[in-house]
Formats: structure tokens, C-alpha cells, sequence
């Protein structure tokens, strides 16, 4: 078990990537970063004010920046790129299944305005389905930092690892849960909370709500386990088999389609010792415009509707 | 003006290429024998002079990169690599059969040689202007090459590849346009139509240089003659799809189809003449 607190104190994951990113170029010279139009927003325009000799605006051409992050990577540079999550994926899918996955190479696309709290720009721009994308590719690590402690250690850790990897965060800020640096591994999943009844895995910044789905099943006489699940590809088997020994019932929690994400993750590491399983993420359907503390719940992505199917699944099963 | 023995030299190569397009396609029984014909005397021009490079260390930092964006040409890309001694020739004898290393297209991490994992076309330019990048951004004086498709220039990411390599006077990037004028589904002018391509390009910010993609001198003084102007530089190679087989040149119908038992034998006569002919 670690560490997790609920506070009030909220960062930008943002925010936490291009700190992170620019102290990793203080450490190496081989990390480029590359952007399309978005480096105010995604701000790795903050690193490329400190190394403009390595940061390359790529203009509004994803699927070419894409490409061009293999052929640096090709001659041995640690390549991130960055862009809206919906055009990192959706729109560059060739480049990254072509010229990046299937050759294995460095780069580290790391996705900003994932999900539907993306808020007003709507369902155009609100990326439900990056996780299912880049879950499909062999070689492919995918991973979803619950909030910005956990981000600063997730790019050093991409970098250090060899070969392709997709991070994706949100565009709003996050409760800080992680109080303390360096717990976070690559394919590691965390325990947060003990329980034997129900087990909730979450990912990404959902954590937090999941944090708050335990308290409100605690009142409730409910005992949830909550376990932090980083990392969605490779998903961490041996934790998800024994939270579902250990309560014989899961929820799965994700910003994203409930469809090809961490629900289906998790549902294929226990298809040999299936237990029932509901999806908290969004059913399969186009987002819309409003504020993001609106669509997550109008999207039932809170931990009241968290634990209210907690409950449910509690009292079916 | 490049001296007769290596003329001769590189045209012995290019047909050398060219039998084991024929043969290789031929034993794999599918594969893309036109559009490998019509580039085999570019690539050996680049394998066996123009490029800085050495089989017995593939990933030596400081060579000269290829990217065979078109890549559906592995089979010449392959017989090149094997000849310049990247691995045994007889290799060639096993393309795109199952437990052996030379895929149907491309493959960076199962062949020695390849710098670039291709086949989707309109990947490689983009590739190839991450490798040029790099290479000044190491301060290299390696260059890039990137041969290109004439109907691959339909993609449009080739545009986008085309435009940074300008904004980022990308001038160790050569890109060598394979102008067959022949894709699939017929004539590219009627397919879609890719003229005025000098044009095209110059308007992108490159150098344009039109040549004979079959004339060996003409293609070394081309290479011999590129700049360092802060501008990329296009070949616009004019070639002729299925070339050094008679019943294959200018015809849609060998773009990706393996040759007949007959035809084989036929096209292997037709280049070992050929290759007298150079010895004469």
C-alpha cells in the first residue's frame, strides 16, 4: 500500500509535465521535444524557452510531427511529442502504428486535454478513445498519472525506459493525492486504500474520485479496496487477479470509453477467474460542451456515481 | 565526369539488381517487381558510390541514412543491401517467407541495412526529416536520402514532410522522386494528377533537379553536384516502371504481381544479355 491523501490543494498536470521535462533536459542532452501549434497549451513551450536548440515546432501537422519524432529517435534522440489528445491519436494513427510502434522506436507521446473535462471546445476535441488506440499497438505502453506528483515522476521514468510510450493527462487541474515522489513503475499498479467487498481500480485523475467513492462506501458500511492503475498497458495481472480473489468484485473507473480501455485491461488479465465487473467511463457515446465539472457528472465520471454502482454491485453479487 | 570502370561498374550492379528483383519475386510468388525495376539504378548508384556507409557496421552513427518511402521496392532495396554485403545474397532466395528475415516490406529491426521501417506510403519523407534533424542537431555531416513513390506524392503528409524541410533548411535531406508515372489504378495524371511537379516542389521551398533515373552518369553527377544551401534538394528521377525487362516496362500489370514461370525465364535471359552487353 502507499500513500494517498484527499486534499484541497489541485495542480495541472500540465503544468507538472513541462517542470519534469525541463529538468530531464538539464540531465540529457538527447531529449527533443516536438509540438504542433499546442506548446502554450500542451506547454512544452516552457522547455523550449529554456533549450530552443531542442524543441522544434512542427506546425499544425501531427500524423508529419509524428514521423519525425521516429527518424530522431532513429538516430538515438529521446523524442517527446506532444499535442491535444485527440490528434496524438486518432489523426496520427498510421504514423505511430507505421513508424513508431512497429519499428520500437524512443518516442514518448505525451497527450494533453484527454477526456471529456476538456469541457467547452466538445465532443470534437474531447478524446475518448486514445486509450483503446494506442492499447492495441504492440510494443505500445500506455499511461494515465492520477495527478501531478505522480507525472513528475512518470517523464523521467519514459525517458529511462526504451522504446515507444503514450501518457495521457487532462487539461484541468487535479487534486494532488501523491504527497511524496517516486513511487511510480512502469506496469505497477497500487493499492490505496484496503477493502475485502468491492475492488475499484481507477486511472488517471479518476483516482481521486475513487479516493472519494471509498469514503462515502465507508459510511455505508461498504469496505472498498482502491487500487491506482498507472500504467494500463502492460496492466499490472498479478494486482487486478488478487484484489479480484480478494473481493470477488470490480469497478473499473477511466475518462474514456468504456469500451477498449482500462475496463477491458482489466477484464482480459481475470478472463480465467472472472469476477462480476462493472465499467465506470463513458457509454460509448460523443461528449458535448459545458464545464468539466458539469460533463463528469452529467457522464456519471464522480465518485458519488462511483460508489452508487459499488453499492449496486455489492448488493447484486 | 566519373570514370568508365565505375560507370560500368554500377551498371553491372543495377542489373545484378535487377535479376534479383526478378528472382526474388519471382520464388516469393507475390511482391512488387515494376516499380523495384524502375529505381534499381538509383539505389545502386547510392549503395556502390554515392552513400558513406559500411556493411560490416549497420548502425554506424555517422552514415549516410535511406529511407525507401516507396516501400513496396524492398526487393531492390534488399538485393542492393545484399550485394554491398549486409548479409549472404542467397537470403534473397527466401523474401516474404515465413520464418525468414526479409519481409515484404522494410523491416528496421529484422534487416541489417534498412534505417527505416516503410509501406504505408507517405510516411518517409516525414522520417527522413527527423534523421536530417538530427544529424545537425548532433553536428553530422551524414545525409539523408529518401526515395519516394511519384504516386506516393498524392498523401499528404508528403507536403507536410516537404514544407518543414524547408522551414528547417534541411540541406543534408535528398528526397529522389521515382517518376514511372505509373500507380495502381493507372496513369498518374489520371488517377490523380501530380504536374506540374518541378513546380510543386519549388513552391515547398526545394532545390529541383529533373533527371534520366536510368542514365548511371547522369544520376552520379546529379548527386555530385547537390549543395549545401539551406535548402533540401528533390530528384525528380524519370524513369520507366518494369525497366530492363522488356514485357514489363511501361505496364500497369507488373506493379505488384510475380512473373510467370515463362516470363521468368524470359526476363532472366533478357538481363544476363544485358549484362554482356556492359561487358562488351
Amino acid at each position: 500500500m502507499i500513500n494517498a491523501k484527499l486534499t484541497d490543494k489541485m495542480r495541472n498536470l500540465r503544468d507538472a509535465y513541462s517542470s519534469a521535462l525541463i529538468e530531464l533536459g538539464y540531465k540529457n542532452p538527447d531529449i527533443v521535444v516536438l509540438d504542433a501549434d499546442l506548446a502554450l497549451s500542451t506547454k512544452t513551450k516552457r522547455f523550449g524557452t529554456v533549450f530552443p536548440d531542442r524543441f522544434f515546432d512542427m506546425g499544425i501537422a501531427e500524423a508529419n510531427m509524428m514521423d519525425v519524432a521516429a527518424g530522431l529517435a532513429a538516430c538515438g534522440k529521446i523524442v517527446f511529442a506532444s499535442t491535444f489528445a485527440v490528434f496524438a491519436t486518432g489523426r496520427c494513427y498510421d504514423s505511430i502504428r507505421q513508424s513508431i510502434a512497429y519499428p520500437e522506436l524512443n518516442v514518448k507521446i505525451v497527450a494533453t486535454h484527454a477526456g471529456i473535462s476538456v469541457g467547452g471546445d466538445g465532443a470534437s476535441h474531447q478524446m475518448l478513445e486514445d486509450i483503446a488506440l494506442m492499447r492495441v499497438l504492440p510494443n505500445m505502453t500506455v499511461i494515465a498519472p492520477a495527478d501531478a506528483t505522480e507525472m513528475e515522476d512518470v517523464v523521467p521514468t519514459i525517458a529511462e525506459h526504451e522504446g515507444p510510450c503514450y501518457v495521457r493527462i487532462g487539461r484541468a487541474d487535479a487534486p494532488i493525492i501523491f504527497e511524496t515522489h517516486g513511487a511510480f513503475r512502469i506496469g505497477k499498479g497500487y493499492v490505496l486504500r484496503r477493502g475485502d467487498d468491492v475492488a475499484i481500480i481507477a486511472t488517471g485523475t479518476l483516482t481521486a474520485e475513487a479516493l472519494k467513492a471509498h469514503e462515502l462506501l465507508e459510511k455505508k458500511g461498504i469496505e472498498a479496496m482502491v487500487i491506482h492503475m498507472p500504467t494500463i498497458k502492460p496492466i499490472d495481472k498479478r494486482l487486478v487477479r488478487r484484489a479480484a480473489r480478494r473481493t470477488g468484485r470490480i469497478i473499473t473507473c477511466e475518462e474514456h470509453s468504456v469500451i477498449g480501455g482500462l475496463g477491458d485491461a482489466v477484464a482480459m488479465a481475470i478472463q480465467d477467474e472472472p469476477v462480476p465487473m462493472v465499467r465506470v467511463g463513458i457509454n460509448d457515446v460523443f461528449g458535448e460542451s459545458g464545464e468539466a465539472r458539469e460533463l463528469m457528472e452529467k457522464y456519471g465520471l464522480t465518485a458519488e456515481s462511483i460508489a452508487r454502482k459499488a453499492k449496486k454491485l455489492v448488493a447484486k453479487s | 565526369m566519373h570514370d568508365e570502370n565505375l560507370i560500368k561498374e554500377i551498371k553491372r550492379k543495377a542489373l545484378e539488381i535487377r535479376k534479383w528483383v526478378i528472382e526474388s519475386v519471382y520464388r516469393a510468388g507475390s511482391g512488387h517487381p515494376g516499380g523495384s525495376l524502375s529505381i534499381a539504378d538509383i539505389i545502386a548508384c547510392l549503395y556502390f558510390h554515392e552513400m558513406r556507409h559500411n556493411p560490416k557496421d549497420p548502425k554506424w552513427p555517422d552514415r549516410d541514412r535511406l529511407v525507401l518511402s516507396k516501400g513496396h521496392a524492398a526487393p531492390a532495396l534488399y538485393a542492393a543491401l545484399a550485394l554491398a554485403g549486409y548479409f549472404p545474397v542467397e537470403e534473397l532466395k527466401n523474401l516474404r517467407k515465413m520464418g525468414h528475415f526479409l519481409q515484404g516490406h522494410p523491416c528496421m529491426k529484422k534487416v541489417p541495412g534498412v534505417d527505416m521501417s516503410t509501406g504505408s506510403l507517405g510516411h518517409g519523407l516525414s522520417v527522413a526529416v527527423g534523421m536530417a534533424i538530427a544529424g545537425k542537431l548532433d553536428g553530422k555531416d551524414y545525409r539523408v536520402f529518401a526515395i519516394l513513390g511519384d504516386g506516393e506524392v498524392q498523401e499528404g503528409e508528403i507536403w507536410e514532410a516537404a514544407n518543414t524541410a524547408s522551414h528547417y533548411k534541411l540541406d543534408n535531406l535528398i528526397a529522389i522522386l521515382d517518376r514511372n508515372k505509373l500507380q495502381i489504378d493507372g496513369p498518374t495524371e489520371e488517377v490523380m494528377h501530380l504536374e506540374p511537379l518541378p513546380w510543386r516542389w519549388q513552391a515547398f521551398g526545394w532545390d529541383v533537379v529533373e533527371i534520366d533515373g536510368h542514365n548511371i552518369e547522369e544520376i552520379l553527377d546529379t548527386f555530385h553536384e547537390i549543395k549545401l544551401n539551406e535548402k533540401p534538394t528533390i530528384i525528380i528521377a524519370h524513369t520507366i516502371k518494369g525497366k530492363g525487362v522488356s514485357f514489363m516496362e511501361g505496364t500497369l500489370s507488373f506493379h505488384g504481381k510475380p512473373p510467370s514461370e515463362e516470363q521468368y525465364i524470359r526476363a532472366m535471359s533478357e538481363l544476363e544479355q544485358a549484362e554482356r552487353e556492359v561487358d562488351d
